[in-house]
């Protein structure tokens, strides 16, 4: 297939997974705000909502200082934002518009209505937080229902595999950062003082990725940072957890040399070993040789990795 | 202006419309609304649109749908397509002969100096014979109907022809909003057309090219304001829909860039226009053409569809002498007549215009769209001043004509039914070995009252086309 058209399957598929993430660490820090004004603290939640987001350099620019208000509408709507939900949404529908040959008529309906609905809302200036929490509530089914048209409609073949690899290496960068804002809250010294502050981060953290009834589902017992830790890094069975999305980016890149008559690159290399790093990693020597540095290099070489699939596919 | 409706005539309703006129009788107008919306929230929801560069608005506007179909019995069409079929076997033997040995030149039957002295004609395509032999791939020429046995043709369009997506759309959206009207009727199916044009592509591929040809779309990108029909047709064909980023051109070969690395490509169906073909034969900034894309082509390495050149024989100032194409190419007598012409380079043309002005269609020489064109019937007084004053400075970039009793269709309108007038695009196909037309085309109705341009830019709408089998 075209490079160009792989290229905007794969960025199509990250964005949409973007706009959902975005609205779930939002909606996540939205909670956490008001739960810690009921505990009596002052925290900042929103700022490190904003880094969760990777959206923490551009509104210091823009804004300055960081308030509630100027936050959540730097999230949801602003179009200076490239990661605003709005924006993730538009960019999106353009580079579905730009490939919709390759697209199935499902996958392109699903995108084309959300964005036709988008376009009916109102600004959001001085909106209360209900509408708000309903908007970012549409955002994840949107996704979600664009999701269940690419998987269920789509060709098994390269087109299928480049969608996935946006997905999934959106998916791991996103886990990888909610993970590492709140990683103070997950090392030992806070466990022993497990005060309803530290209980009510680590619920968000679960939320953020809505893991928080698989948390219990697996590990039967009360929540404990070094497992929600495990879960979100190593457990191969939670769908959004590092190693999950791991498992599925090799897989794919496995297809797609398939696919290719044996044709393959650095970006084989580098998820394989990527992937081995999670797939036998063990969480306690993870959080002895720190949490930070770990999920610091998984980002980064997140990033490198899709560097190396550009290099190979999308730049023909 | 007294003109011909299709449906009406004095003492009642024709033919080819007695199922139409029963229907729109009984259809309350509510009920008619309520398709004509069900239509509109199809095409919005399928992103059927068209880009409009102007301010504010809508940037994906929707060219709006009627849902009373136009109807074409069966003998009217056979007259209309035989009248096609020989006009685009002329106009391609005219190009050959431009680009050739200039036979009709020489026999006087057309003045060189609109031939030799128009920008649209390409030297680079001298002496190049293109694969098959075939120019006009596909043309798009324009029809009116102002009797019941008189079509004439209105202009020709044989560089990039657009429109055929809403024919075949047209007919999608009625099947599904007016299912049992369209069954009342035996209609000549139209959804071929696609696979037609892939035949008529494969048909072209150079001779070198072995085992299955490669074909592609070339399109200028999701920004040009036909991008839909491009889309559309690369995906009902099954062919990659390339922009020229995706090409690249090694020794006079062309290759796109794909995930597998280079493939060779063998005939590209572009709708991009010549001069931004190939930033190193024409024009320089072209950010959208393929460099050394014309060398290739040139060498024989490759089919483009059109051919480079064709501009000169849709030109408004070669129209006049299309039948003379016809005569001395085919030794035929025209089918399809031409609509009267003056051309105001000429000095006695250029009296006759400016003494009946008023009655008179004034268009410029490479105007397209509906504009930079003066009806004057419904000009004011002023309007008439300013035209005059043109033709005057710039004569040779004008032609006149009368103005056509366009024929009218029933339409709905905020009113009802009211008659509308309307045009007919068909789409003709030449391959290698033959000329096939899907039967219809795109019908364009001007929606405002009295008004006799149908141009979507200019608020016309489209309908439906059905040629009737029985």
């Amino acid at each position: 297939m075209l490079s160009r058209t792989a290229d905007g399957l794969y960025w199509l598929a990250r964005y949409m997974e973007r706009a959902e993430n975005v609205a779930r660490i939002l909606s996540a820090g939205q909670r956490i705000a008001s739960l810690t004004r009921t505990v009596g603290s002052e925290g900042n939640e929103w700022e490190s909502t904003l880094v969760a987001a990777g959206c923490a350099e551009g509104y210091r620019d823009k804004h300055g200082e960081v308030t509630a208000g100027g936050v959540v509408d730097f999230l949801v709507r602003d179009p200076d934002n490239p990661s605003s939900v709005l924006s993730c949404l538009e960019t999106a529908r353009r580079n579905a518009r730009a490939v919709r040959t390759a697209l199935t008529a499902d996958m392109w309906e699903t995108l084309n209505d959300t964005w036709l609905e988008l376009r009916t809302f109102e600004s959001f200036e001085g909106a209360g937080g209900e509408r708000i929490l309903r908007l970012l509530e549409w955002v994840k089914h949107r996704s979600l229902l664009f999701n269940g048209a690419y998987a269920n409609t789509m060709l098994r073949n390269d087109a299928y595999y480049f969608t996935q690899l946006g997905t999934f290496l959106e998916r791991a960068d996103n886990t990888a950062r909610i993970l590492d804002v709140k990683y103070h809250v997950l090392l030992p010294k806070s466990e022993a003082v497990g005060g309803p502050l530290d209980y009510c981060q680590w619920e968000s953290i679960l939320r953020a990725v809505s893991a928080l009834r698989a948390y219990h589902w697996v590990y039967h017992a009360r929540l404990a940072p070094w497992m929600i830790a495990e879960l979100l890094i190593l457990r191969p069975e939670m769908p959004r957890s590092l190693c999950a999305c791991y498992a599925q980016i090799t897989r794919h890149l496995e297809l797609l040399t398939e696919a290719y008559g044996g044709r393959r690159g650095e970006c084989h290399r580098r998820a394989g070993e990527i992937h081995a790093r999670l797939r036998y990693g063990r969480i306690d020597a993870i959080m002895q040789s720190g949490l930070h540095e770990f999920l610091t290099e998984i980002v980064d070489d997140g990033i490198a990795l899709g560097r190396d699939v550009g290099e190979l596919y999308l730049l023909g | 202006m007294p003109c011909y409706d299709e449906m009406r005539e004095s003492d009642g309703v024709r033919a080819p419309y007695r199922l139409v006129h029963e229907w729109l009788a009984k259809a309350p107008q509510a009920e008619l609304e309520l398709r004509r919306k069900e239509a509109e929230l199809l095409f919005r929801r399928i992103g059927i649109t068209f880009a409009v560069y102007t301010e504010g608005g809508d940037p994906e506007r929707l060219i709006p749908f009627d849902v009373v179909p136009r109807v074409i019995s069966r003998g009217d069409w056979g007259r209309v397509a035989e009248g096609l079929e020989q006009r685009v076997r002329a106009l391609n033997a005219f190009l050959h002969d431009v680009y050739h040995g200039q036979e009709i030149l020489r026999a006087k039957r057309i003045p060189e100096a609109i031939v030799l002295g128009n920008p649209l004609l390409r030297p680079e395509m001298f002496g190049f014979d293109p694969p098959g032999g075939v120019y006009n791939h596909v043309s798009g020429i324009d029809l009116v109907r102002v009797g019941p046995d008189e079509f004439y043709v209105l202009e020709d369009n044989c560089r990039t022809p657009s429109g055929v997506s809403y024919m075949l759309e047209n007919r999608e959206a009625m099947l599904r909003i007016v299912p049992e009207l369209v069954s009342s009727h035996r209609i000549a199916p139209i959804s071929h057309y696609p696979e037609e044009l892939f035949d008529i592509l494969r048909s072209v591929a150079p001779s070198a090219c072995r085992g299955n040809p490669c074909v592609v779309l070339l399109t200028p990108g999701s920004y040009n304001s036909a991008y839909y029909e491009h889309s559309f047709l690369a995906d009902e064909m099954g062919i990659e829909l390339v922009e020229g980023a995706d090409l690249f051109v090694e020794d006079a070969r062309v290759y796109m860039r794909t995930t597998e690395g280079p493939k060779r490509v063998d005939v590209i169906y572009r709708r991009i226009d010549d001069e931004y073909l190939d930033p190193r034969a024409f024009r320089e900034d072209s950010m959208l053409g393929v460099p050394g894309l014309f060398a290739a082509y040139r060498a024989g390495n490759v089919a483009l569809a059109n051919a480079v050149g064709t501009g000169i024989a849709d030109d408004k100032g070669i129209y006049p002498y299309v039948p003379e194409m016809i005569r001395f190419y085919l030794g035929e007598e025209p089918r399809l007549p031409n609509v009267e012409t003056w051309r105001c380079a000429d000095p006695q043309d250029l009296t006759y215009v400016l003494e009946r002005l008023p009655e008179l269609v004034v268009k410029q020489t490479r105007g397209s769209g509906g504009y930079g064109m003066l009806i004057g019937p419904a000009a004011s007084r002023a309007e008439l001043d300013e035209f005059s004053a043109r033709l005057r400075a710039q004569p040779a970039d004008y032609i006149a004509q009368p103005t056509l009793a366009l024929s009218t269709c029933p339409t709905l309108v905020d009113a009802g039914i009211a008659p509308r007038h309307v045009d007919l695009r068909p789409f003709v196909l030449q391959g290698g070995h033959e000329i096939r037309i899907v039967p219809g085309g795109l019908t364009r109705v001007a929606l405002r009252e009295g008004s006799l341009v149908v141009n979507s830019s200019q608020g016309g709408g489209t309908k439906d086309t059905w040629v009737l089998e029985a």
